[in-house]
């Protein structure tokens, strides 16, 4: 039975919880998930330091799609143009000056590796635990995307504040990184 | 779909991220696992957001790209910094610090 037949046969609707269930958004979200979990995993183990830069695009395309997903379109725009299109370009040539070969580098990884698979697997077992006690079935309530006017609205008017101190952080940043990085 | 989702999505890619801060001794490759802490951060807040239904966790979300961008410029331009004064960026390596 196809998706959208078994969609029809529900109703449109979870016969668990009542609720809408949107199949088109749960596949996406599950083609992305995977492709992000799989591809930040290779990223943290790989010994090509390229390749990581690589891998690490299609974890900020897949939030971007998540973004998307959540109706944040502005997010996922500004994610793709700031992230995909100037950071990972940034973090290329941070490669380019610091390496001189290309290939696979065995001196990437740590001795203690598994102490840090420890942590991390503790991490996730203790926010997972927390998160499923706390928001068991709890649904996404959104109806529309969010509109790009209202969050440019919101930014301007009750968050002008830190905006203004995010643009003066900015500017800060990028003398500070011309002073450290400049030769003399 | 349900916010669980998100917000286990969002806790698998900081563990990840959080185990490649530790476990790598490149300075680069430190800096890419940052950049996916802060991405599962912007996942959570837009996730909130689409649950509360309002917007202020959208704008906290661009606000966080802001930072991660003025962070990752500082943070390799001292690792260039240490490239040309060490002629290497392994963080085992930095220890001129210490006492």
């Amino acid at each position: 039975m196809s998706t959208s037949a078994l969609f029809a046969a529900t109703g449109g609707f979870d016969p668990l919880t009542g609720g809408e269930v949107m199949v088109a958004q749960n596949i996406a979200f599950a083609i992305m998930a995977v492709t992000m979990l799989v591809s930040a995993v290779r990223m943290v183990t790989t010994r090509n330091v390229v390749h990581a830069a690589l891998y690490l695009v299609i974890v900020l395309a897949g939030a971007a799609g998540t973004f998307i997903l959540l109706g944040a379109e502005f997010v996922g725009v500004t994610q793709v143009l700031v992230y995909i299109g100037a950071i990972i370009v940034l973090f290329l040539f941070g490669i380019m000056l610091t390496k001189g070969s290309f290939g696979d580098d065995d001196d990437v990884d740590g001795e203690r590796r598994s102490m840090a698979a420890m942590v991390g697997a503790l991490v996730l077992a203790v926010m997972a635990a927390a998160l499923v006690d706390t928001f068991r079935d709890a649904e996404l309530s959104r109806a529309q995307p969010s509109l790009t006017a209202d969050v440019g609205d919101l930014i301007f008017s009750q968050y002008i504040v830190p905006f203004e101190a995010i643009s003066v952080l900015l500017l800060a940043a990028l003398i500070g990184a011309i002073v450290v990085a400049r030769g003399d | 779909m349900y916010l669980n989702q998100f917000l286990l999505l969002s806790a698998a890619l900081f563990a990840i991220g959080v185990y490649g801060v530790l476990a790598r001794r490149n300075g680069v490759l430190v800096l890419m696992s940052i950049e996916l802490i802060l991405n599962a951060v912007n996942i959570n807040l837009v996730a909130f957001a689409a649950f509360g239904n309002q917007l202020a966790g959208e704008v906290f979300a661009l606000f966080v790209i802001a930072v991660a961008a003025a962070e990752v410029g500082v943070g390799l331009a001292m690792v260039l910094l240490l490239y040309r004064n060490r002629k290497s960026i392994d963080l085992t390596q930095i220890d001129m610090m210490r006492g």
